[in-house]
């Protein structure tokens, strides 16, 4: 500017405008790179539905599934498991399911589509890890004196019932997540299409 | 011989400001002369950082970030540490110093930070460098936790999942946000090709650049001292302050010393317990991981459990916000605090030394709270111990959120018009 005090407005207004057309070039340019980090298409394609036969789960007993990286669990529970669910009732934060952690066909009191065989995501809603099983009751499970059975997550001390319902005053919000599944045969199951044919 | 040297770096400074930047920060800049044991550390994390940049660089050149399984069926990146470990010539060495000098950061860290914690180096005109201290603690964190994922052991594995998830805590978008973050709908290759990049390239920039900053502006206004007055008030005729004393030679004399000592201790780890009984190198990490079992215990590394215990701490619903969302803020929340520390002080004097009775007992609370957090954040959480976790939370926050009431009623002793010795 040269010694001249004054500001040349016509210059100011093109810097202006430079500015704003190159920063807006610069987001338009991050866009390819944020979008590169989503999953990608090899990812999404291997989600695909799982079957399962499980004739020879013993009753009383779990087996674990991989389906889409994470382990559902298939629960045989026996009468006294069953019957523990009247007794947890009062002491989990969603006793009739009323939050969407599972699909329309499974939302009773066992959380399943036939009450003896629980089929479930064996991921806490806390923070992602995988609960254990703690099927023993009292104090022999080391979890409480009164222990009806169920499952307790190892990092942040989360219990959930055997209809994978949680503990009220526990960190994880809220019960496990049942996954979209459908009866194929009496004990064979494909998980991530559900009983209604939706795809989850 | 020596007219040449007088020539050369004739030309040289021509053509590049050598001899003034020399002077500026070693020879001619002035610190201090009380300078006591606390000032080691920032020399000490200068060290450990070209340790790691070093180590780290000689084990990329084995390791290889891939989750598929070999034919042997274990990870590849989990076998490329294990190639490290037996096969590399001297591999074994070089992991062992990346990994012991990853906790020997956060040591000299926390301690260099417990030093501005004593004698008020935060405070005017210090507030960016504690700034910028800051950042770099935060980029350190950011740093060992993308870099533990690497070794892709159980530990690894769930400690990733369970970061990853804070993030799904945050309401509305936190879902995407972890998907984002991780790459793929569980933690898998994706993740940790992008964890390997943030690693050793992503983080590290950014470490430099701030590391580079926080000395530039500590340069720029001085150093603190353990009686926390300024020593730029009393100059002589030179306009050299009285009580400064330059870097080179003294200090850099006196932080040899101090180097030999940190390596001396630093090897005894390294080769003798390189996995310190679990605590550096942690046991369910010579497992490969699984992503369909959590072991029965996990706890992250001993650097990051304070923090940890306070995420669990909080069990209770605000505001019909779960009480996951919460825990998370309360983790945030509890390194981020610090930033805030040099607007929270109101204390009419920097340093320890003549502060009063009420600051030292919150620092002493402080502390016990701090160590009791990182002690109960390795442990299985029990009703009793998680009790005590949220007293130690509020006792933490109490500390700083405070702050400005008692510092400001706080006793304390005339400041001297000089350093003493």
């Amino acid at each position: 500017m040269s010694g001249d005090d004054k500001v040349d407005c016509g210059r100011r207004r093109l810097i202006m405008a430079t500015a704003t057309v190159g920063g807006a070039a610069g987001i338009v340019a991050a866009v390819p790179f944020v979008a590169s980090m989503m999953p990608s298409e090899r990812a999404k394609a291997a989600g695909a539905p799982v079957e399962v036969e499980f004739g020879k789960l013993a009753l009383g007993e779990m087996m674990t599934v991989e389906w889409r990286g994470k382990p559902v669990w298939i629960i045989n529970r026996n009468k006294e498991m069953l019957d523990s669910l009247k007794k947890t009732d009062d002491l989990v934060s969603d006793p009739h399911s009323d939050r969407p952690m599972q699909p329309d066909y499974c939302k009773n009191e066992a959380r399943s589509i036939k009450p003896e065989y629980m089929v479930v995501i064996g991921i806490c809603t806390h923070l992602g890890c995988s609960p254990t099983e703690k099927f023993k009751t009292g104090a022999a499970s080391g979890v409480a004196p009164d222990w009806p059975g169920g499952f307790l997550c190892p990092c942040h001390g989360s219990t959930f019932d055997l209809a994978g319902r949680v503990y009220k005053g526990k960190p994880a919000p809220t019960n496990l997540e049942v996954p979209a599944h459908k009866y194929l045969g009496d004990t064979k199951i494909v998980i991530g299409i559900g009983q209604d044919g939706k795809e989850a | 011989m020596s007219a040449m040297m007088t020539n050369l770096l004739e030309w040289v400074d021509a053509r590049f400001p050598l001899t003034s930047n020399w002077k500026a920060h070693l020879s001619e800049y002035y610190a201090p002369k009380n300078f006591n044991f606390w000032y080691f550390f920032g020399s000490l994390s200068l060290l450990v950082l070209v340790l790691q940049i070093v180590t780290g660089i000689f084990l990329t050149m084995h390791y290889k970030p891939d989750a598929s399984l070999n034919v042997s069926g274990v990870p590849v990146a989990f076998a490329s540490v294990e190639y490290i470990m037996r096969d590399v010539p001297w591999g074994w060495l070089i992991r062992y110093m990346h990994s012991t000098g990853a906790s020997a950061f956060f040591l000299v860290v926390y301690m260099h930070m417990f030093r501005g914690l004593l004698y008020g180096s935060y405070r005017k005109p210090r507030e960016l460098i504690w700034l910028f201290g800051m950042f770099i603690f935060l980029a350190l964190m950011g740093e060992a936790f993308f870099g533990y994922l690497l070794p892709w052991g159980q530990m690894s594995y769930w400690g990733a999942q369970v970061i990853v998830n804070l993030f799904s805590a945050i309401p509305f978008i936190g879902p995407d946000l972890s998907l984002w973050l991780r790459g793929d709908f569980v933690v898998g290759d994706a993740t940790l090709n992008r964890f390997f990049a943030f690693h050793v390239i992503a983080v590290p920039l950014v470490l430099l650049g701030l590391v580079a900053a926080h000395i530039l502006a500590l340069h720029e206004v001085g150093s603190n001292n353990p009686d926390g007055v300024e020593i730029k008030k009393k100059k002589d005729a030179r306009g050299i302050p009285l009580d400064g004393i330059p870097f080179h030679p003294y200090y850099t004399v006196k932080d040899i010393v101090a180097v030999v000592v940190f390596l001396m201790v630093f090897s005894v780890i390294m080769f003798f317990i390189p996995e310190f009984g679990g605590y550096f190198l942690e046991y369910n990490n010579f497992i490969p991981a699984n992503p369909l079992v959590t072991p029965p215990h996990i706890a992250p590394v001993w650097y990051f459990t304070p923090y940890y215990s306070m995420l669990r701490a909080v069990t209770v619903n605000f505001f019909w916000i779960d009480a996951k969302f919460w825990g998370v803020v309360a983790m945030g929340g509890g390194v981020l605090i610090l930033l805030f520390l040099p607007w929270l002080d109101r204390s009419p004097v920097k340093s320890i030394r003549y502060k009063g009775p009420i600051f030292k007992t919150a620092l002493g609370i402080f502390l016990v709270s701090f160590f009791t957090l990182g002690y109960l954040g390795m442990l299985v959480p029990t009703p009793g111990r998680t009790l005590v976790a949220q007293i130690c939370t509020v006792l933490y926050f109490g500390f700083f959120l405070l702050m400005p009431i008692y510092s400001q009623l706080d006793k304390c002793k005339p400041e001297p018009e000089r350093v003493t010795e």
